[in-house]
C-alpha cells in the first residue's frame, strides 16, 4: 500500500543545486574575484559580498534607478542585472567617483545645490548623472529632466538635482 | 529569485541547440524583463542560456538600401545610431519614447519584440491569468483595464504588447530574421506578434527553439515626415496609453504613401492596411486623417476602464498624422503636444 502510493506520487524532476561561479569585476579601479551563485545580481554582489552599500536598492524591479551604476562607462540598473554576466566587466559605483579624497564635480553639485533629502535615491542619482554628462545628449533642462527619468526621487528634491546636473555640466 | 543554473552559448548554432535540449530554458540578454519577472515569480526557468556575448551587435547597410540591426544592439545605441537618426527618426523617436536611459543602455533590441505584458494580473501570481497560467482565466476583463487593449480582444485576454519601438517597427514594415535548428527564416514585422485569440500565453510566432537574430528594415525611412506620438500618464518612464507611429510621404499636398500604427491599444501593434491604401491619393487634411482614424478603430472595443482610449485614439492618430505632414515630429523631451 505505502509502497503503490509512492511509485503513484507524480515524479517530480530533480534540478542539480547550480554550483557557484567565479566571477572578476573591476570595481571602482581595483579587480575583485568572488564565488557567486548565479542568480546574484550586481546589486547583491556589490552590497553583500563587496560591502559597497552606497549603491542603494529601492524598488529591486528597475522602476526607480536607486541601484543605477556605471558598467563598463554605461549607466545601468544594477537590479537587474545578474553579476555572473558582467564577468570581466569594469564596475563605477559611488564610492568610485572621488579622487585623492576630492569630490566628483557632479558629488560638489549635489552639495552646492541641495540636491537631496533624505539622501536615498542620491547615490543613483549622481551616478546616472555622470553617465549622463559623459553620454552629451542633453542640452536644455527639459532634456536633463527626460534622460534623467530612470531615477525617483520621492523627496521631490528635482529642481535642485536639475539645477546640481547644470552646474556640473557646464564645468565639464 | 529563484534558483536557476546558468550557462553561455558561444555562437547562435550553440544557442539553438541547448534551447531546443532544455524546455525549461530561457536566453537571457538584457535582462530587463526576465529577471524582473523571475523576482515576480512568474517566469521560472531552471536553466538560463547567457546570448548576451553573441556576435549580434552590428549595425549594416544593405545592399538594397535598408539596414540590417542585430539582436543584441541595446536600444539606446540603436537609438542614437547615426543611420538611425538620419533616415529612420522615427524608430529613434520610439525607441527614446520608451524607458529609462539606464534600461535602454541594457534591453536588447530582440529583447523588445519579446518583452511580456505589463498588465497587472500577468504579474501578480495570486491571480488568474490565461497568459500566465493557461485556462485560468482572465482577471483583467472584469477588473482594472484602464492600460489595456481596445482592439483585437478575446475572452481569454486583453492584455498589450508594450513595447514602443516595436510600433514604429511595424509601421517601417520591418522584417524579423529567426534562426531554429533547421536553418533561417524571415517574418514580416506583422506576422511576428499575434492576437491572443485562445491561446494568450504565445505572444508571438516565434518558436521555443527559434532566436531573433536580427531585425531588416527596407529603404523607406519616411524621415521628412514621421512622427511617435504616445500619451500615457505621467510625462515619462510610463507605458503607453495610446501611441501612434505616423509616417507619410508627399508629393505637394497629397500623400503617396501612409503607413499608422497604434501601441497601447492592442495584443499587438495595430495596423489597417485599408486605412493606409485609403489615405492615398488624398489631400492631407484634417478630414482625410479623420476617416482614416475612424477605420483604424473600427470595431474597437472599450471595457470599464479604458473606454477612453477609444476616443483618444482617434484624436491621437489625427494629431500625430497631422504632425507628419507638417514635418513637425512630437519632440521626446519637450513634452507639449502641438
Amino acid at each position: 500500500m505505502t509502497s503503490a502510493k509512492t511509485t503513484r506520487r507524480v515524479k517530480k524532476k530533480t534540478i542539480p543545486v547550480p554550483g557557484k561561479l567565479t566571477v572578476t569585476l573591476k570595481v571602482n579601479g581595483v579587480e575583485r574575484q568572488l564565488e557567486l551563485a548565479p542568480w546574484t545580481t550586481l546589486l547583491d554582489a556589490l552590497r553583500e559580498h563587496l560591502d559597497l552599500t552606497g549603491t542603494k536598492k529601492g524598488c529591486d524591479h528597475g522602476q526607480c534607478g536607486a541601484c543605477t551604476v556605471l558598467v563598463d562607462g554605461r549607466r545601468i540598473n544594477a537590479c537587474l542585472t545578474l553579476a555572473v554576466m558582467k564577468d570581466g566587466a569594469e564596475v563605477v559605483t559611488i564610492e568610485g567617483l572621488e579622487r585623492n579624497a576630492v569630490l566628483h564635480p557632479v558629488q560638489q553639485a549635489f552639495i552646492d545645490h541641495d540636491a537631496f533629502q533624505c539622501g536615498y535615491c542620491t547615490p543613483g542619482q549622481i551616478c546616472s548623472a555622470v553617465a549622463l554628462i559623459a553620454e552629451g545628449k542633453a542640452k536644455t533642462s527639459d532634456e536633463i529632466r527626460e534622460l534623467m527619468s530612470g531615477n525617483l526621487c520621492r523627496c521631490a528634491a528635482y529642481p535642485n538635482i536639475v539645477a546640481a546636473i547644470q552646474q556640473a555640466m557646464d564645468q565639464s | 529569485m529563484i534558483n536557476f543554473q546558468y550557462v553561455r552559448a558561444s555562437d547562435v548554432i550553440d544557442a539553438v541547440q541547448q534551447i531546443a535540449a532544455d524546455p525549461d530554458a530561457k536566453f537571457i540578454a538584457g535582462g530587463t524583463n526576465l529577471i524582473d519577472l523571475m523576482k515576480e515569480d512568474v517566469e521560472r526557468p531552471t536553466r538560463v542560456i547567457d546570448i548576451s556575448r553573441l556576435e549580434l551587435r552590428e549595425i549594416e547597410e544593405l545592399s538594397d538600401g535598408g539596414l540590417r540591426i542585430g539582436a543584441l544592439v541595446p536600444n539606446s545605441d540603436l537609438a542614437y545610431h547615426s543611420l538611425i537618426e538620419r533616415r529612420y527618426p522615427m524608430l529613434a523617436s520610439a525607441i527614446l519614447a520608451g524607458a529609462s536611459p539606464q534600461l535602454r543602455n541594457m534591453a536588447s533590441t530582440g529583447g523588445n519584440l519579446l518583452q511580456r505584458t505589463r498588465c497587472h494580473y500577468f504579474y501578480d501570481p495570486a491571480t488568474p491569468c490565461n497568459k500566465r497560467m493557461p485556462g485560468s482565466g482572465c482577471s483583467a476583463i472584469d477588473g482594472h483595464n484602464r492600460m489595456h487593449a481596445i482592439l483585437g480582444t478575446s475572452d481569454a485576454c486583453i492584455a498589450t504588447h508594450p513595447s514602443d519601438m516595436c510600433v514604429a517597427l511595424a509601421a517601417l514594415e520591418a522584417t524579423v530574421r529567426v534562426t531554429g535548428p533547421t536553418g533561417e527564416r524571415v517574418l514580416a514585422f506583422r506576422d511576428f506578434h499575434r492576437l491572443p485569440g485562445d491561446r494568450p500565453q504565445q505572444d508571438n510566432a516565434l518558436a521555443r527553439d527559434e532566436i531573433v537574430t536580427a531585425i531588416d528594415l527596407p529603404p523607406r525611412g519616411f524621415a521628412a515626415n514621421y512622427t511617435y506620438l504616445k500619451i500615457r500618464d505621467r510625462h515619462s518612464y510610463a507605458f503607453a496609453l495610446v501611441s501612434v507611429a505616423a509616417a507619410l510621404e508627399l508629393d505637394g499636398e497629397t500623400i503617396t504613401e501612409a503607413r499608422v500604427a497604434l501601441g497601447g491599444v492592442a495584443h499587438k501593434p495595430w495596423r489597417d492596411i485599408g486605412a493606409e491604401a485609403a489615405l492615398r491619393g488624398q489631400p492631407a487634411n484634417e478630414a482625410s486623417f479623420g476617416r482614416a482614424a475612424d477605420m483604424l478603430l473600427h470595431g474597437a472595443k472599450g471595457y470599464a476602464h479604458n473606454a477612453f482610449k477609444i476616443d483618444l485614439a482617434r484624436r491621437a492618430t489625427i494629431r500625430a498624422l497631422t504632425q507628419a505632414a507638417r514635418g513637425t515630429p512630437q519632440s521626446q523631451s519637450d513634452k507639449r503636444i502641438r
